[in-house]
C-alpha cells in the first residue's frame, strides 16, 4: 500500500468501498512504524488494543454497508500531552512516566467518534516546552527529511509521524508555535485554530491563556476535516467558544480572487534566512497570480512578542505545573522523610531542565517586587500586540509570513542556548498571544532539500479564510 | 546582573524545586541572559495600556463588561455537575502511594 499518498478521504473511501479494511490500514501503519520509527522516534506509546478495537468497529460498519463517519478508518497519532483513557500519557516528561489517564481528552474522543483510529501517542518536548523536540525525557525525534536535523517542536513527534507516513494525520498543541513550526520543518500542514475554537479538556496544561489543540496533516483539506471534527463548544471546557463551526471544505469552492493579503515588513527583517525569504516571496507571487491583492500592513510591536511570550507563558506554567507534587499521579522521589522534601525532590528529579528553567522564570516574574515590572508589563504589551492585528485586519483578510526564520536546524545546534532556541518561534508566538488562527503550509525547499513553511494568519474564528487561501496555494 | 545565586535559591524555594549547586549556577546564567533580553519591553510606554489576561475577543461579546462576557461558560449548579466523579479506585490508581481511600504522604504532623 502506498502510504505516502494516503489522505483522509482516500483512506476512508478505500475502507468504505471495501478495497481495503481499517484493520489493514492500521497494520500497514504499524509495520511502517516498526520499520522507520527506530531511527525517527516519533512515537512514545502505541495503543494497539484500542486501535484494533476501533478498526474492527469501522470494518463492521463498512461490511454492513453503513456510511462511514468522516474520518472512518483513518489512522492518527496523538501528541502525548493529550489524555487518553487507559493509554499512558507522559507529556514527554519523566514526572508522568507512569501516568495512565482515567478519561479522554475531548479532541481525541471527538476524533474517535468520527471514526479515526488512534495508533498511539507521539513524542514531544517535555510539557510542550521546546522548539526542537530535544527536551523529551525519552528520546529526541529526528526529522524524516534529514535525520541529522530536528523536526521542530514541541509537536515534533506528530509532525514527524505524518511526514514519515506513520500516521495519516495527527493532533498537536500550539502555545507559541508548537504546531506550525514543526509542520514547517517537516514539510506538512499544521493548523493552530483560534483560541477557544477547540476544547482543551484533557490537554495537559502548559499556559492556559495560550494553549491550543490543532491538526497536523498531509494536505490542507485533511487539516480542515480534522478541525471540523474537533472544533466547537464543549461544556467540559469553559474557555471553548460557542461559535458555529462551518464546513471548511465546502468553502474551498469560493474563489480567492480579490482577497486582500497583508504582508508585514516586520516578518521579513533581520534573522530571516535568505532561502526562506526567497521561497516565501515566490509563494506570495503565486498568490498574486491567483488573483489575491497584496497589501502592506504594519505590525509594529512584533519585536516585543518573544519577551512578552516568555513572561506570560512561563508565569502560567509555574502555576499550572504546581500540581505535580508526587501525591496524586506524578513521580515521587524515593527515600524522602518529610512532605516538603518529597515535593521538592520529586519535582527536581521528575522535571527536565527546560521545564525547571521556565518554572523558575515564571515564578520570578510573578514574585513580590517583580510582578509589575515583568508579568503586568507583559500583559500590557500583549494588548499592544493584539491591537496590531486588530488594526491590520481592518484592511486585509489574512496575513502571509514565513512560519520560521530558518529551515530545520541540526540536533544539538541550539540546545545549549535557551535564548537562541526561543527565537525560533519569532514568527509564530504573536498569533498565540492574540488568539488568532494560523496555518503553516509547505512552500518549497532549501538547496539542502529541507522543507520551508508559509504561514497564513487570520481573524478570530475565521479559519475558513486561511484554510481557503492555503488550499488555493497548495493546489495552484 | 539581575538575579543572584541567592535570588535563584529564593525563587526555587517558592517553586518547590530542589536545585543542585550545579543547576543553581546554570539557572543564574540562563535567567540573567533571558531577563536581559526581556528588558527591551521597557522601551515601550504602557502607562495607558490595559493589561490583557486572556483572549476574550468573541463575536458579540465585545460590548459586554466583566463577568457578563463569560456568561456562556455558566451552567446550572446541579448535583454531580455534568458527569459523575471518578470512583476511588480510578482516582487513586496513579498515586505513588495510597490505601483504599486516601493518598498517602510522609507524616506531616508529629504527635
Amino acid at each position: 500500500m502506498d502510504l505516502k499518498s494516503l489522505t483522509i478521504d482516500a483512506a476512508r473511501s478505500f475502507v468504505q468501498e471495501r478495497k481495503t479494511t481499517a484493520l489493514a490500514l492500521v497494520e500497514a501503519h504499524y509495520a511502517r512504524i516498526k520499520q522507520e520509527d527506530g531511527q525517527i522516534g516519533a512515537f512514545l506509546t502505541l495503543s494497539k488494543e484500542r486501535a484494533l478495537e476501533q478498526a474492527d468497529r469501522i470494518d463492521r460498519m463498512a461490511a454492513e454497508g453503513k456510511t462511514l463517519p468522516p474520518l472512518g478508518g483513518v489512522p492518527v497519532g496523538i501528541k502525548d500531552v493529550m489524555s487518553t483513557r487507559g493509554v499512558r500519557t507522559t507529556a514527554g516528561s519523566k514526572i508522568l512516566e507512569k501516568y495512565v489517564p482515567p478519561y479522554d481528552c475531548t479532541a481525541v474522543a471527538r476524533l474517535e467518534a468520527a471514526g479515526a483510529v488512534v495508533l498511539g501517542k507521539t513524542n514531544c518536548d517535555g510539557f510542550a516546552m521546546g522548539s526542537s523536540n530535544e527536551n523529551s525525557a525519552y528520546h529526541p525525534v529526528r526529522n524524516p527529511r534529514d535525520l541529522s536535523r530536528v523536526p521542530g517542536g514541541s509537536s515534533g513527534g506528530s509532525a514527524a509521524a505524518v511526514a514519515g507516513d506513520m500516521a495519516v494525520a495527527a493532533l498537536g498543541s500550539d502555545t507559541g508555535g508548537s504546531i506550525r513550526q514543526p509542520a514547517s520543518f517537516c514539510g506538512v500542514v499544521g493548523l493552530m485554530p483560534t483560541y477557544g475554537r477547540v476544547s482543551r479538556y484533557g490537554l495537559i496544561a502548559f499556559a492556559s491563556s495560550l494553549d491550543h489543540i490543532g491538526p497536523l496533516a498531509k494536505t490542507v483539506k485533511d487539516a480542515a476535516l480534522v478541525l471540523r471534527t474537533i472544533a466547537g463548544r464543549d461544556p467540559m471546557d469553559s474557555t471553548s467558544a460557542d461559535v458555529p463551526v462551518p464546513d471548511y471544505v465546502a468553502e474551498f469552492d469560493r474563489p480567492v480572487r480579490g482577497m486582500k493579503l497583508g504582508i508585514a515588513k516586520e516578518y521579513f527583517g533581520e534573522g530571516l534566512d535568505d532561502e526562506v525569504r526567497q521561497a516565501v516571496e515566490t509563494a506570495i507571487d503565486k498568490l498574486k497570480g491567483l488573483g489575491c491583492e497584496i497589501v502592506p500592513v504594519s505590525l509594529p510591536h512584533t519585536t516585543y512578542a518573544i519577551p512578552t511570550y516568555y513572561l506570560i507563558a512561563t508565569a502560567e506554567a509555574s502555576s499550572n505545573l504546581a500540581r505535580y507534587d508526587g501525591v496524586r499521579y506524578s513521580y515521587r522521589a524515593r527515600g524522602v522523610k518529610t512532605l516538603s522534601e518529597m515535593y521538592r525532590r520529586s519535582r527536581d528529579e521528575g522535571f527536565g531542565a527546560e521545564v525547571k528553567r521556565r518554572i523558575m522564570l515564571g515564578t520570578y516574574a510573578l514574585s513580590a517586587g517583580y510582578y509589575d515590572a515583568y508579568y503586568l508589563k507583559a500583559q500590557k504589551v500583549r494588548t499592544l500586540l493584539t491591537r496590531d492585528f486588530d488594526e491590520a485586519f481592518r484592511n486585509v483578510d489574512a496575513i502571509v509570513t514565513p512560519t520560521s526564520p530558518t529551515a530545520a536546524f541540526r540536533l544539538g545546534e541550539k540546545s545549549n542556548d535557551p535564548l537562541a532556541m526561543y527565537l525560533a518561534d519569532i514568527y509564530t508566538v504573536t498569533a498565540d498571544l492574540a488568539g488568532i488562527p494560523g496555518i503553516s503550509v509547505p512552500c518549497g525547499e532549501t538547496k539542502e532539500k529541507l522543507p520551508i513553511g508559509l504561514q497564513i494568519l487570520g481573524k478570530h474564528f475565521d479559519e475558513a479564510t486561511i484554510l481557503r487561501v492555503a488550499h488555493a496555494y497548495e493546489q495552484g | 546582573m539581575k538575579v543572584t545565586e541567592k535570588g535563584v535559591a529564593y525563587v526555587a524555594d517558592l517553586a518547590n524545586l530542589e536545585l543542585t549547586d550545579e543547576e543553581r549556577a546554570g539557572m543564574v546564567r540562563d535567567l540573567n541572559s533571558i531577563l536581559e533580553y526581556i528588558d527591551r519591553l521597557n522601551e515601550l510606554d504602557t502607562s495607558d495600556v490595559p493589561p490583557m489576561a486572556q483572549v476574550s475577543d468573541r463575536p458579540g461579546e465585545e460590548a459586554k463588561r466583566g463577568s457578563a462576557r463569560f456568561s456562556y461558560a455558566s451552567r446550572a449548579d446541579i448535583l454531580e455537575g455534568l458527569r459523575k466523579s471518578l470512583p476511588h479506585e480510578e482516582a487513586l490508581a496513579n498515586a505513588p502511594d495510597a490505601d483504599e481511600d486516601f493518598f498517602k504522604v510522609p507524616k506531616v504532623i508529629e504527635r
